[in-house]
Parts: structure tokens; sequence; C-alpha cells
């Protein structure tokens, strides 16, 4: 089977007179990195890898040795469409490699595979698919701040049509690079976008949301127009949100289905979500990364702050969407914290070690929590042992400094990588005087 | 593939059964009245196989399978539809058959004992560009073509695109599915098909994604049949 993909990959380079093949790789952070091979050097790639000095890449670098094999996956092999067919250009994605071929520990791809290869132990195949807002900007800032494209100003009255006609553009591109599109709407706030796309085994979306943000982007700069992923780029107004909808499957199978439940729910769905419940602060800075992040995970944006499930209350953590009369492979939980600044691969892995920690320990999931927690009290709250999300970056790397789970999910390398970049970005921020303290104090004290 | 060559069927108004079961199958045929006609509506190449039925005119399917046989290409592979009572008619006519079926037959029988017959054309089928619809699939470059511009797929989108090419209005299960584009040691079940079909049917296009139909507790069917609906 191999054999056969790399002769596919390598006859379409040959047929369709590709100049240029893109190999494509992502940071710790989540940043997609790319270097361009010439076709000549293709079977090379395929058969050997292609070496790189990592030590450029945030979360690559290492004491003893600097470079590293970037190992193309030749499934993931497409031919870029926006780029013009007389100089076509493709894109692979890799594994990152240590020199003797074993798994790069600070390659994020590969911490996601050594994770799915857990629940495939256990006959468990994951399946992840996402709901992603974001928002688009005028290319320039007015006193600082971005502009929406819908809002009056720079922008005449068809603005409108150039974002509706922007993201009908990014989703024929996306149809085209196997990324299929199941909704897209325009989201409350002005200028955001939602974008959900079919459900696919995680590694596969985890690559597709590594195209998709560089999609989204791309299209919208040959207009003229700035994207952003940022989980919370205006005040007042929702952020943006990465829902995750989630299920595992055995043999062609929901695992997390159940006909004889009242809310069709299986032991197995019930335990992982007991166990993303149990863990989920733990996971919170990998999931939301950003200082930013936690201006998002606020009460009253349909964002979520407590951890807590229920079938129909947005402000939980968990929800467990009804799904279609008679369609039990549509049984799936929706985990509504992570953001698009996430990075997918990491996000998917601690989200799935919470999970399978949940059903290997056989946690019991709490009671469904469907009254409205925002209008609650903090010790009623506690009362039902119901917690909150971490607050801030801060609180949540520290909590994820003392868990094991998620050092094991991540491996050492980045583990620690992460608390140490993330740290710093922390401490940069708290030293940070911000407009708020100088509108607020400058004159009145 | 299914696509072995023209079928010749007698009588030429046959059971709608077995117009059916033959259709469904991904054959091609052609009913023959007589053995004048026999000769003149062959395909250039000949017949590549016959379906004859015995089973309610013994004298005149008898003869067609005789004719069959004296074409100036001579048709080798015949398949007879006798009832039970005839079955001791078969013995002095071994040469004028290559397998038999009893009447009433079921379908999937049928269908096994067609693939059987034709084994070695659907194996050693050497074909190096299928065409269905517009779509244009060249085995030996991958290339996929669709209305005469390059349609870009991923390896796996295009070995099942391929094999639905070669299966064209036949019914397939997402496990013969799996199991005869993926391999059985793939892992990953059944639902990587529906994910294969999702994406193939966005890469086809709008208008052209029905040609990926899906078939209710079934399966998938590619390219329209005459049964459906």
């Amino acid at each position: 089977m191999l054999d056969a993909q790399r002769d596919y990959v390598l006859r379409t380079v040959e047929e369709r007179g590709i100049r240029l093949v893109r190999l494509w790789f992502t940071d710790v952070l989540g940043n997609l990195k790319s270097f361009a091979i010439s076709p000549a050097e293709m079977e090379n790639a395929l058969n050997d890898g292609m070496s790189f000095d990592g030590s450029s890449i945030d979360g690559y670098g290492r004491v003893q040795e600097a470079d590293v094999l970037a190992l193309p996956d030749p499934n993931t092999f497409e031919v870029l469409p926006w780029v013009d067919s007389k100089a076509a250009e493709a894109r692979v994605f890799c594994d990152i490699a240590q020199l003797d071929g074993t798994p790069f520990e600070g390659d994020p791809r590969q911490v996601l595979k050594r994770n799915l290869e857990a629940a495939r132990k256990q006959g468990l195949v994951f399946y992840v698919a996402p709901d992603i807002e974001y928002f688009y900007f005028a290319p320039h800032n007015e006193n600082g701040r971005p502009v929406p494209l819908d809002e009056g100003g720079f922008f005449d009255l068809t603005t409108t049509d150039i974002t509706s006609s922007l993201r009908k553009e990014t989703i024929r591109t996306l149809e085209t690079m196997s990324i299929p599109v199941e909704y897209s709407f325009h989201e409350d706030s002005p200028s955001q976008h939602e974008i959900d796309l079919r459900h696919t085994d995680a590694l596969t979306m985890a690559d597709s949301l590594m195209t998709f943000r560089f999609v989204v982007k791309e299209i919208a700069a040959m207009r003229n127009v700035h994207a952003t992923f940022m989980p919370k780029p205006l005040e007042g107004v929702q952020g943006s949100g990465m829902h995750l909808h989630l299920s595992l499957f055995k043999n062609d199978l929901n695992a997390f289905h159940s006909a004889s439940d009242p809310y069709n729910l299986s032991d197995t769905a019930k335990s992982f979500m007991a166990g993303l419940l149990r863990h989920a602060a733990e996971i919170t800075a990998v999931t939301n990364q950003t200082v930013n992040s936690y201006k998002r995970l606020v009460p009253g944006f349909e964002a979520p702050v407590h951890v807590s499930w229920a079938r129909n209350n947005r402000s939980g953590l968990i929800r467990v969407p009804v799904p279609k009369r008679g369609s039990e492979l549509a049984t799936r939980i929706e985990l509504r914290s992570p953001d698009p600044a996430c990075n997918p691969y990491l996000a998917f892995s601690v989200i799935l070690a919470a999970g399978l920690r949940g059903i290997a320990e056989g946690y019991e999931l709490p009671s469904e929590a469907d009254a409205n927690l925002f209008e609650m009290g903090d010790t009623a709250l506690t009362k039902l042992g119901i917690e909150q999300l971490p607050q801030s970056l801060n609180d949540a790397l520290r909590v994820m400094e003392s868990s094991q789970l998620v050092a094991e999910a991540l491996g050492e390398h980045i583990f620690e990588w992460f608390l140490r970049n993330k740290r710093a970005e922390w401490r940069k921020y708290k030293t940070h005087v911000s407009q708020f303290e100088i509108d607020t104090y400058l004159r009145s004290l | 593939m299914t696509d072995v060559g023209m079928l010749a069927v007698y009588p030429d108004t046959p059971s709608v059964e077995l117009a059916r079961t033959l259709d469904l199958s991904g054959y091609t045929w052609k009913g023959v009245a007589n053995a004048d006609t026999v000769g003149r509506l062959a395909p250039t190449t000949g017949w590549v196989g016959a379906v004859v039925g015995c089973d309610t005119d013994p004298e005149s399917g008898w003869a067609m399978c005789r004719s069959l046989r004296k074409q100036q290409h001579p048709v080798q592979r015949i398949l007879v539809l006798i009832s039970g009572a005839q079955i001791g008619d078969l013995e002095v006519r071994d040469n004028l058959f290559d397998d038999f079926l009893l009447t009433p037959f079921h379908p999937r029988e049928l269908e096994a004992r067609l693939r059987h017959l034709f084994f070695n054309e659907l194996t050693a089928s050497s074909a190096t560009v299928v065409e269905h619809a517009g779509l244009r699939l060249n085995m030996e470059t991958y290339q996929a073509t669709f209305g005469g511009s390059p349609l870009d797929l991923t390896f796996m989108e295009y070995e099942l695109l391929k094999f639905f090419v070669q299966h064209p209005g036949r019914v397939f299960s997402r496990e013969v599915l799996l199991s005869d584009v993926w391999g059985y040691e793939y892992f990953g079940g059944a639902r990587t098909v529906d994910v294969h079909v999702r994406r193939l049917r966005a890469k086809l296009g709008e208008e052209h994604a029905h040609l990926i139909e899906t078939v209710r507790s079934v399966g998938y069917r590619f390219g329209a049949s005459k049964w459906s609906g």
C-alpha cells in the first residue's frame, strides 16, 4: 500500500507538472511551518525523508542534535488549488523524526499519533468534528483596534457580500482539498463567521485544521482582508471558539451510543465525559493556550465557564446534542471550551487522554447541570461540586504543571517546553501596562 | 470490473428478474430473438458470453446454444437456465453450455455464477483508461479528469473512485468497499468509507455529487441504475 501511495504521488508530480512541493509540519505552538523542495527531490524525500535544522522551530530545539528529518505522509499529498496551474504546487504533511528514524518527541503530529495508538490498542478510533469561529477584519487598525468589515465606516453596503463571498470561496477551496464542510454561517458578532467541518478521524482532522486556518487566511489576504482566529478580538461581543464534537468508534459501531439509555449515551461515553470533566482544568492550558483565550471564557457570551455537562445548556463545558432520530452514528458529545488558536494535534491528544483515563478508571459521571449556572452563587455551585475552568493562562499553567496526565500525553519534551514558553508569555503580559489601566487610573489616582 | 463486454441473452425478452440481476451486476447485454439475428446483432469483437433460457422452450433454447457455438467468434461462456425436471437433458449436451442454473433462480446465485464464469476477464482486465459520464481515469498515470479538467485526488480518494468507475451501477456495502479498496489490514472501520465518499462528492462538485449515490441501509452505488427509484 505504501509503495502504491508513493508511486501515486510521484506520478502525479510528474503528470501535473508540479514545480514545487511544500513540506508542511507544525511547531509546538500550532504554527504551520513549511519548506519547499523541487519535484526532483520528491522521490528521495518519500524514501528517506529530508533533513533540516530544527533548532529554529519553536519547541524543536534540543541540546544534543539540531538536525531532524521530515518524512512526508503520502496520503496527505494534495495539489494546491489556488496556485496557477502553469506553475502548480502541492503540499504534503510530514512526520518529524530523529535522524535514526525514531519519532521526534517535539513534533505535535507524532504526539497525536502516539495518543491515537493508545486508543487503537483498545480497538477505538477517535472522531472529531469542529465548529470553527473566526473574524474578518479590514487590513488596517483604527486606534489600535481591529476594524470589522460589516459595520459601517471604511467599507460600504456591499461589505456583507464581500465576507459571504469570501466564505463561499473558502469553502469551495476547502472542499477541493478533501475538507468537506457541513455548515457555514455568519456568527453573532460583527464580521464573525463560523464554518463547521464534517467529522473525520482525529489525525486527518488535525491536518485539516492546519490547512483550514491557512486557507481562510490566504483567501482573505488575496482580497486584502485579514482573517483571524484570535479567541477574543473585540471586547463586548462573543469571541471565537472551536467546539469539538467527539465520538469513539469500535468496529463500525459508535462506542458512545446506547439505545437503552435515556440520553442514548453508553457507559463508555459517560466515563469519557467524566474523564474530560475531572481533568478539564489540567488540559485547559493546551486547549486555550493564549492570554487572550481567557477573555473569551467569561460569563455572558455563550462560552463555558463551569466544569459541567448538560443536554441543552450552552453554559456548560460539555453539551450532549440530541442526534437526529434513529441516527446512532451521530451520538456524540460537544466539548465547548477549546478555541481555534490552539494546536489541534496537542489539544486532541490531551482531550483523548483525559477521556480514555475516565474509561480506564471507570469514572462516574456527575449529574447533569441543566440550570443556568451563571445565575447561581458560588456557594450553590460548590454544593453541587461544580468548579470553574481556570480564569487565566497563569491559573491554567499552574494546574497543568502538576498534571501527570498531561505530562504523559504530551511527553516530557513538549510538556516542559510548553510550560516554559507559556510562563514567559504570562510574565510578559503581567508586566504590560494596558490601556484599561491608563484610562482608569492615570487621572483618578 | 464487470464491464467484460456484451452478453447475448435469449429469449430476447428475458424475465424481469434476469434483466434486473444483469443490470444491477453491471453487465451489458442484448436480447437475441433467434439464431438468425444472433450473428447480425453481435458486436464486432463478438459476444463475450450468453445467458440462454432453456426452461420454457427447451428445443429453441438448445438451438440457440448451438448457434452461439458456431458463430464467427464462437461464444465460449454460455450459462443455461433450466428447470429442475430438465437436469437429465444436460447429459448429452455438455458441449453446449459452460454452466447451468435452475429456475426459479436466486439473483445472488446468478450473480455468483456469472462472476465465476467471467473470472478470467475480470482479473485480466488491463484497460488503462476507464470512463463514465465525463469522468476519465487513467490507471497508468493515476490521473483523473472530469469534463476534461484535472481532478486532484488523494491516493485513497483515487482508489475509491477507480473502484466505483470500474463497477458502475452496482451497489456496494461499506464493508465490501473497505476490504476491496483499503484492504483488510486497514484499521478505521467502515466510517472511513463515508468520510471518503463525502470528500469525493465534494471534489466532484455539487452538480455531480449524485454520481455516488447513497443506498439507504445498504451502501453506495456509482452511476445511475434504471432499477432505482
